[in-house]
């Protein structure tokens, strides 16, 4: 964060900021943070949020593990990560004070509920001692509110019980924050109204909460030296704009890759599972879309059925975490082997086994390029980006129903939950790519192949004269009836391998995201890092360093200029949050000496992070 | 079951019969389930391109390459999975799925469970040979405790599972079992299956003639099949023996049955009443086993009701509309 010490109505403006909002997971952190974005961006500015939440839905109250924090960097600036320090932190209890205050930067400001510095709650977080009684948070600046007292103040003309009192705490800091920087609240106000629509008197009592700690902002009772920020707006390209997490750019996107090819139905089929359950949530909500969603008795059977609907001539479409990934292996086998297409969204978390289930990694590229029996080759991509989100979805959709194919989307437990401003596209604008199911019984076998694509036809059953039989035993290349001759074998294992490798003549050129396409250093990310790289490299370049960032959206098969690219290049370093594996899959496709660098934490990298990586080279 | 309309004229049995060699062993029950299920499509006067065989893995999964329907062969004990996505995809399509007592009930056991309690409208065919076959004749999960195999040399310790006791407390809405030598009522059962509409279940009792040979001689048996088996009619007393001189009836003051010779206090089978049904599928030796439909009380398949559920979903049905939903702003 730069700071420009210009004074204007008492107001210090600043290019960007970082806010952290936590307390316990009954707290309401996500919708304070959420209803701050919506602020946020109708205020005009550029934003990127991340949540941070435990596992468990209700951890005991007051714990550290029960720590639910949201976080949100806008700015006037290009903001392309969830900010690496935090300069104001909302810690509602001593929980959360404790598990963030270290991301706080140096003189940063945090606020705290008073009240809620018991002597239990401290017990509970650890503290031997009340930090706000002694020199412990000296390189902070304290902001010691009774919010839970002046909550109750606010809201007591609505009779409110003291549990839902409580309740309102949340409504009190987000009208202090939004007073700080300017923002709105009308927005805030609607949404409550909507949210509380059967229960006004609840509405109400946030309401005044949220009132009363805007109020307390403009007040005497505000200490001197807190003054408000002024936060520019960002330059954006003109259009009309909205808020898009990776979930929702995922589901809009398969909506729109599904419409793109016309084809009339999709079948989603998922089941629950942290964090992936959110694009069965969201695309449940799409049936007048073309969507059917199926709630499936476990992650075999979504997979399972998704792949029935694609073999019906509906797009199948279906998703989960790691685990889950690997209890569909079997299915994708199949789908590689019948030659159907299929889309398969895989939110990665942090593992192995059940890991961290909702802390984000890296993980399973492995897995989803390599990790089946036998030879089974197919598509892989990843979205840079939440925006990014959409256009993967559609291009998804086009790979696997011009190459019969399935293909697995690489999204994570970050790009799903967190959001960005996103120029809406118009229909019109999209691409298309129409698909046509073979209808023509003349010379028909199921697995002719088009001489340019080499994919088999795809045949809706219903169709008269075509029926036919497939299945997972191998097939003769020249009829499709089951064979088990060795050379047929050879020659099939070699046709599914080169059905996938041409769709390198189907993608576009990877492209360099900052620097010349040659130079010192590459800096080689694939994923949700977009953001934290591209501030690095540029942080870097601005140091005079010689250095480019490139970032991979397909993992399967590689651009087709990859390796000349990396090769003008006289090092290459590989961020990514696993333990090192787009490195090995480049320093094996291309024999380059690619370097590893690897986060493993559960959390996104920090831009200083890579900056100091690229430093240390 | 789906409503078909005849586009060709009537095709015979073998018009439903692939251009594929069967491999099945010689003398194997499959053979006669095979035959079955193509004199059952031909009465029906199914409409080739608008059927779909769907199986798992095992011997009785290989059904779907000797028909000249659509077929899909696919991933063991899966089948009901692949099927509910085939009929998500398009209802009007008329699916069975041809599984065994391994592949149905043991790998795919959780599958059987959720199909049959959604109700998803197909035909669900499990040949029961009680054995692995195409494994080898190891044991599997219907197999009589003592079952002596390459993986239980010592007999199985287990308890076996009752196929249709299973299909009835997973919540199945037509439940029937038949034989693969009863040609005449398989492929009775066989019709009875596809007119319900719901997921219809079909326990097939199948002879292994290589690794489990004669396993069901004690209930079809020419010379004890009237005494070993019961074949159960809606509304008709519930009665067997060579002339039908016996029969069965509820146990005064329990609820299970009990033989007693034929007359006026027989059960009358009512194949609307699970208990009773849940009692029939349950007999044992000295018990006669029950064969035909023992239970059928259909409700509005699943799929259907999906389908119901869209017709009423919110959304113009734009992509643009839903880009656009909830807060925007313009940028200029």
């Amino acid at each position: 964060m730069v700071t420009s010490a210009i004074p204007r109505s008492g107001r210090e403006i600043r290019d960007s900021v970082v806010i952290r909002f936590a307390g316990d997971s009954g707290d309401g952190m996500q919708v304070t943070g959420s209803q701050f974005t919506l602020e946020t961006a109708l205020a005009g500015s550029d934003f990127s949020t991340f949540p941070d939440f435990p596992a468990e839905i209700r951890a005991p109250a007051g714990t550290t593990f029960g720590v639910s924090a949201f976080q949100i960097h806008f700015g006037g600036t290009d903001v392309m990560t969830p900010g690496d320090a935090v300069d104001v932190l909302v810690a509602m209890n001593p929980a959360a004070l404790t598990v963030d205050v270290h991301d706080l930067k140096v003189g940063g400001t945090v606020i705290v509920d008073t009240s809620a510095f018991t002597e239990r709650n401290l017990g509970k977080a650890g503290y031997a001692k009340n930090p706000l009684e002694d020199d412990s948070l000296a390189r902070y600046q304290v902001l010691k509110f009774d919010i839970t007292k002046l909550t109750a103040d606010a809201v007591k003309p609505h009779g409110l019980t003291s549990r839902e009192a409580h309740l309102c705490r949340n409504m009190w800091a987000l009208g202090l924050l939004l007073w700080m920087y300017g923002h709105e609240r009308s927005h805030t106000i609607e949404w409550l109204k909507r949210k509380f629509a059967k229960k006004p008197v609840i509405a109400d009592a946030n309401i005044a909460a949220l009132n009363a700690g805007h109020a307390f902002g403009e007040t005497a009772e505000m200490p001197e030296h807190l003054v408000g920020y002024v936060v520019p707006k960002a330059v954006a390209r003109p259009g009309r704009y909205r808020t898009v997490s990776g979930t929702e750019g995922l589901a809009w996107g398969l909506v729109a890759g599904v419409r793109a090819a016309g084809i009339d139905k999709m079948v989603f089929a998922g089941y629950p599972i942290t964090p992936a359950s959110a694009l069965l949530h969201t695309l449940a909500h799409l049936r007048a879309y073309g969507v059917v969603t199926f709630q499936a008795e476990d992650e075999i059977a979504a997979s399972g059925a998704a792949l029935g609907a694609s073999y019906a001539g509906a797009l199948g479409v279906t998703s989960s975490s790691g685990p889950g990934i690997a209890l569909k292996t079997e299915m994708l086998g199949l789908a590689i082997a019948t030659e159907l297409p299929l889309v398969v969204v895989d939110s990665q978390r942090a593992g192995p086994s059940t890991g961290m289930p909702t802390k984000a990694e890296q993980s399973d590229l492995f897995q989803a390029v390599h990790g089946r029996n036998a030879d089974a080759p197919l598509a892989v991509l990843a979205p840079a980006t939440t925006s990014d989100c959409f256009d993967i979805a559609i291009e998804a959709v086009r790979l696997a129903t011009k190459y019969m194919t399935p293909v697995i989307v690489l999204s994570d437990g970050y790009l799903a939950h967190a959001a960005e401003p996103w120029r809406i596209p118009q229909e019109a604008d999209l691409p298309k790519f129409p698909v046509s199911y073979r209808t023509d019984p003349e010379g028909f076998h199921p697995f002719l192949r088009d001489p340019e694509t080499l994919a088999r036809p795809w045949v809706k059953p219903g169709t008269p004269r075509l029926e036919h039989r497939i299945g997972g035993l191998e097939r003769d290349y020249d009829s499709g009836h089951i064979s088990y001759d060795p050379d047929n074998h050879a020659r099939m294992t070699k046709a599914r391998a080169d059905k996938i490798a041409g769709i390198a003549r189907d993608i576009p050129l990877q492209d360099v995201a900052v620097g010349e396409d040659h130079g010192a250093l590459a800096v080689v990310g694939w994923g949700s890092t977009f953001g934290a790289i591209h501030q690095a490299v540029k942080i870097a370049r601005d140091e005079g360093r010689d250095v480019s960032h490139i970032h991979l959206r397909y993992l399967s098969p590689f651009p087709r200029n990859l390796g000349d690219l990396l090769k003008r290049f006289e090092r290459v370093l590989v961020p990514e949050m696993n333990n090192g594996q787009l490195v090995k899959l480049l320093r094996a496709e291309y024999l380059i000496p690619a370097e590893p660098l690897s986060k493993v934490t559960g959390k996104p990298f920090r831009v200083t992070e890579i900056v100091q990586a690229i430093r240390n080279l | 079951m789906t409503v078909t309309t005849i586009t060709d004229a009537q095709l015979a049995p073998k018009d439903y019969s692939s251009d594929q060699e069967v491999r099945w062993c010689p003398g194997c029950g499959d053979y006669a389930i095979l035959k079955a299920v193509q004199k059952a499509c031909a009465e029906l006067a199914l409409v080739r391109e608008r059927t779909v065989f769907v199986s798992g893995i095992g011997c009785a999964a290989r059904f779907p390459y000797y028909m000249s329907t659509y077929g899909f062969h696919t991933v063991h004990g899966r089948a009901p999975a692949i099927a509910t996505g085939i009929k998500l995809a398009n209802p009007d399509l008329d699916v069975w799925v041809m599984t065994g007592d391994g592949d149905g009930l043991s790998i795919g056991g959780n599958h059987m469970l959720h199909v049959l309690r959604r109700n998803v409208d197909l035909q669900i065919i499990l040949f029961n040979n009680e054995i692995y076959g195409l494994t080898k004749g190891q044991y599997s999960p219907t197999s009589r405790r003592g079952t002596r195999s390459p993986s239980t040399p010592l007999g199985s310790i287990e308890y076996p599972v009752s196929a249709c006791g299973f299909a009835l407390g997973a919540g199945a809405r037509f439940v029937a079992r038949s034989v693969d030598t009863m040609q005449a009522h398989l492929v009775a059962t066989l019709k009875r299956a596809h007119a319900h509409r719901g997921a219809s279940f079909v326990e097939i009792l199948q002879n292994c003639v290589v690794f489990n040979d004669a396993v069901f001689d004690h209930i079809t048996g020419k010379e004890v099949a009237a005494d070993a088996q019961i074949l159960v009619e809606h509304g008709k007393p519930l009665l067997f023996g060579k002339n039908k001189e016996k029969a069965l009836r509820l146990k005064p003051g329990t609820l299970e049955l009990q033989i007693v010779t034929a007359g006026p206090d027989a059960l009358v089978h009512d194949e609307t009443n699970r208990p009773l049904a849940q009692l029939l599928a349950g007999l044992e030796p000295p018990f006669p086993a029950a064969m035909g439909v023992l239970y059928c009380k259909p409700a509005a398949p699943y799929e259907q009701e999906v389908y119901a559920q869209s017709g009423s979903a919110k959304g113009s049905g734009e992509l643009d509309a839903l880009l656009n939903s909830e807060r925007t702003w313009e940028v200029t």
